[in-house]
């Protein structure tokens, strides 16, 4: 792979934010959305009996946590479908291919545009939670959450990378659907692995320890890298433009 | 035999200190363009002994360096630069090490020690003599080609048997053409021609099947397509442009995608060359059809490009805003761009284009639209009298001339001539000597609507025989 052209990058990134904050459904949608995923654990933990103990008490701790994982994944599926496929719709995906623009700079670019508001959320709302549970929830589940120390670790290091997987697969699909409604949809798929994980903890098969948190994290960067790398290839100008694949290419 | 100097014009090959330069400068000796240097090329004038100014201008968007020396005495006059353009002049052959480790992105250099011949008669000022490679140039910066179709050096664009197809489907085959610098070309077609599939192959969008073309004086490989794409702009039927950002916004990314480094100045030339600055702040969204082609013109125009590709500019537009768009292209024209031009409207073809190329898959001509008539059709004289001949077959077949007639209405006839402006005052005597009260004797005008239809529908008559 070049070197990335960092100034093209840049002027990705600003445009798409710039475009995202003057599109009301899209300002909506990441306000909306994450305060809905707030719901749940808020409710399971201010619901917790405080009489409860020993792995009880966990379930009631840990499920809700866990739960927040979906966050980053759940944000950026709608934005990163409509990365490409939304620019074709729109008429402007050719007068930008027909610039110097290498289709490294336009996804990577494109993939911080999305990255960068969908961490940040996660991030606050996580925030907000903590920031809650440690003021109102009572002191027995807050005291139990504050000593999750390794799905703590795990919210804290895996929400970038989760963001970067969905936003991976959901500009994967956004490169070959012919319509944003289709590749929203498909997007949402990005979230299925990391459900599967997320149940597999919840039931006990994983079990959350730093070392295991720290490997996971591992493994879901190389797994972005790679998909991000295939991503690039995927990106045929001339599929873009005309619908087919160049021959040879 | 008169020495005469030798001035070498070239941009550097590569790591420019000026990155906001063009990419393609004109080069204009006393007031005539003779030649137009892209980065990494040089070229070669002579001048006869004399004083002499060189300006070295950016597509007209930019002020551009300039230098005034005297040839006689091989002396530099004097050198004016622009704050943001740089340009320097070096004397004598030892400068060439020294302009190498400079990083001005011009160079003019003169050589006092090159005696040639003297030009013929009075071609001296506009004549291109050669754009000949030098040492310290990256071969594929290397251009030999003779100049074409005027004074501007090698073509702008060549192409040579190029072919696209999409699996069984031809969009396009076996098209050849060259497009001289500053010429603004039409290309024609009917819808699903392959017009639009020939701008996108040229353009880097699309890989050819087979065939060949340099774009900008580069070749057409997958190597050099971001070169190509650099030096190059393109205005797709729909302009394309991102609705909920400003004028302004649009520019600017497009600005930065093209590394134009700073774009202030650009965008605003860009702007008034469109006659958009008041609308600057504007949302594109809020802008009717014909403001927001003309915002795609002046992305196009930001770059300063060898070669504008314009693919249906007019599309969609009511008569008011095609004609703004129209006196657009007339102004780039007058300023010397090179303009491909995609459309099926040709009326605004005859009116825009220098040359114009009839596509219908395969390409069916290429010309001035005045030759095409004249290969495609016989001359003709059209001729009405107050009242219907008498006998008019006798009188035409009196005419040598005349190889046949005809009369679409009662004192009206059309006369096929092979030469209708040596044959007309002979037609003339002839009617008067008959007595016949001639009201208006011309040649018979072919549009190129006429020659359009005429090429269309022999492909038409082709494919259903």
């Amino acid at each position: 792979m070049m070197g990335l052209d960092t100034p093209r990058v840049r002027a990705v990134v600003r445009k798409e934010l710039r475009d995202y904050r003057r599109k009301r459904s899209i300002v909506a949608t990441m306000i909306i959305l994450p305060l809905v995923f707030l719901i749940e654990p808020v409710v399971t933990i201010f619901l917790a009996p405080s009489a409860e103990a020993g792995s009880s008490l966990n379930t009631y701790v840990v499920i809700p946590l866990l739960y927040l994982l979906l966050l980053p994944v759940i944000i950026p599926s709608t934005l990163a479908a409509y990365t490409v496929v939304g620019e074709r719709e729109q008429g402007t995906l050719e007068p930008l291919l027909t610039t110097p623009i290498r289709q490294q700079e336009f996804i990577v670019g494109k993939a911080a545009a999305v990255m960068i508001p969908s961490a940040l959320l996660s991030y606050v709302v996580i925030g907000i939670f903590l920031i809650a549970v440690e003021l109102f929830a009572r002191a027995r589940i807050s005291s139990a959450i504050f000593h999750q120390g390794p799905i703590l670790l795990a919210l804290f290091l895996f929400t970038p990378l989760l963001a970067g997987w969905a936003i991976v697969v959901g500009m994967a699909i956004s490169v070959r659907a012919s319509e944003v409604r289709v590749a929203q949809q498909l997007g949402m798929l990005a979230s299925l692995p990391i459900i599967g994980v997320v149940f597999l903890l919840a039931v006990g098969v994983i079990h959350p320890t730093f070392p295991a948190a720290l490997l996971f994290a591992l493994g879901i960067l190389m797994l972005d890298t790679v998909a991000l790398r295939i991503v690039s290839r995927m990106f045929n100008r001339e599929r873009l433009v005309t619908g087919v694949k160049a021959a040879g290419t | 035999m008169t020495a005469t100097a030798l001035v070498r014009i070239s941009r550097r090959s590569s790591g420019s200190a000026q990155p906001s330069l063009g990419r393609s400068w004109k080069v204009v000796v006393d007031g005539n363009i003779v030649g137009t240097i892209t980065r990494g090329q040089l070229l070669d004038i002579r001048v006869e002994p004399g004083p002499h100014t060189i300006h070295v201008q950016s597509m007209r968007l930019l002020r551009s360096p300039s230098v005034s020396f005297d040839a006689s005495a091989v002396q530099v006059v004097g050198l004016e630069c622009h704050a943001r353009s740089e340009g320097v002049l070096f004397q004598g052959r030892l400068f060439w090490l020294l302009a190498s480790l400079c990083k001005h992105d011009i160079w003019i250099f003169l050589d006092p020690d090159e005696s040639v011949e003297p030009f013929e008669n009075s071609e001296t000022a506009t004549r291109v003599d050669s754009l000949r490679p030098s040492s310290f140039l990256p071969a594929a910066a290397r251009i030999n080609t003779p100049p074409r179709d005027g004074p501007e050096g090698e073509p702008a664009l060549v192409v040579d048997r190029l072919t696209k197809r999409f699996g069984a489907r031809t969009a396009f085959s076996d098209v050849s053409f060259e497009v001289a610098h500053g010429e603004v070309f039409g290309f024609l077609g009917p819808n699903g021609a392959g017009k639009t599939t020939t701008v996108r192959t040229l353009g880097t969008l699309i890989v050819p099947t087979s065939g060949s073309a340099c774009v900008a004086g580069i070749p057409l490989t997958p190597e050099n397509e971001g070169e190509i794409r650099q030096r190059i702009s393109i205005m797709p039927e729909a302009p394309g442009l991102y609705l909920r950002l400003s004028v302004t916004e649009n520019l600017e990314y497009f600005a930065a995608l093209y590394g134009l480094h700073p774009a202030g100045t650009r965008i605003k030339d860009a702007l008034d060359a469109v006659n958009l600055a008041d609308r600057a702040d504007d949302l594109c969204g809020g802008l009717s059809k014909g403001l927001r082609q003309r915002v795609g013109l002046a992305r196009t125009l930001m770059s300063d490009p060898a070669i504008m590709f314009l693919d249906e500019p007019t599309s969609g537009l009511d008569p008011v805003a095609a004609r703004e768009v129209h006196d657009l292209i007339i102004g780039l024209r007058q300023k010397g761009v090179t303009i491909f031009l995609t459309t099926h409207r040709l009326d605004e073809a005859e009116k825009l284009c220098d040359r114009v190329a009839i596509l219908n898959t395969t390409l069916r001509t290429v010309g001035r639209p005045a030759e095409l008539r004249a290969q495609l059709f016989q001359g003709a004289l059209l001729l009405k009298t107050v009242k219907p001949l008498s006998d008019a077959e006798q009188l035409f077949s009196q005419i040598a001339d005349v190889e046949s007639w005809r009369s679409d209405e009662p004192g009206s006839y059309v006369l096929s001539v092979s030469d209708p402006n040596a044959t007309a005052p002979e037609v003339v005597r002839a009617l008067v000597g008959a007595g016949a009260d001639v009201l208006s004797v011309g040649e018979a005008q072919h549009s190129l609507e006429d020659i359009y239809l005429q090429l269309v529908n022999e492909d038409v008559e082709v494919r259903s025989s």
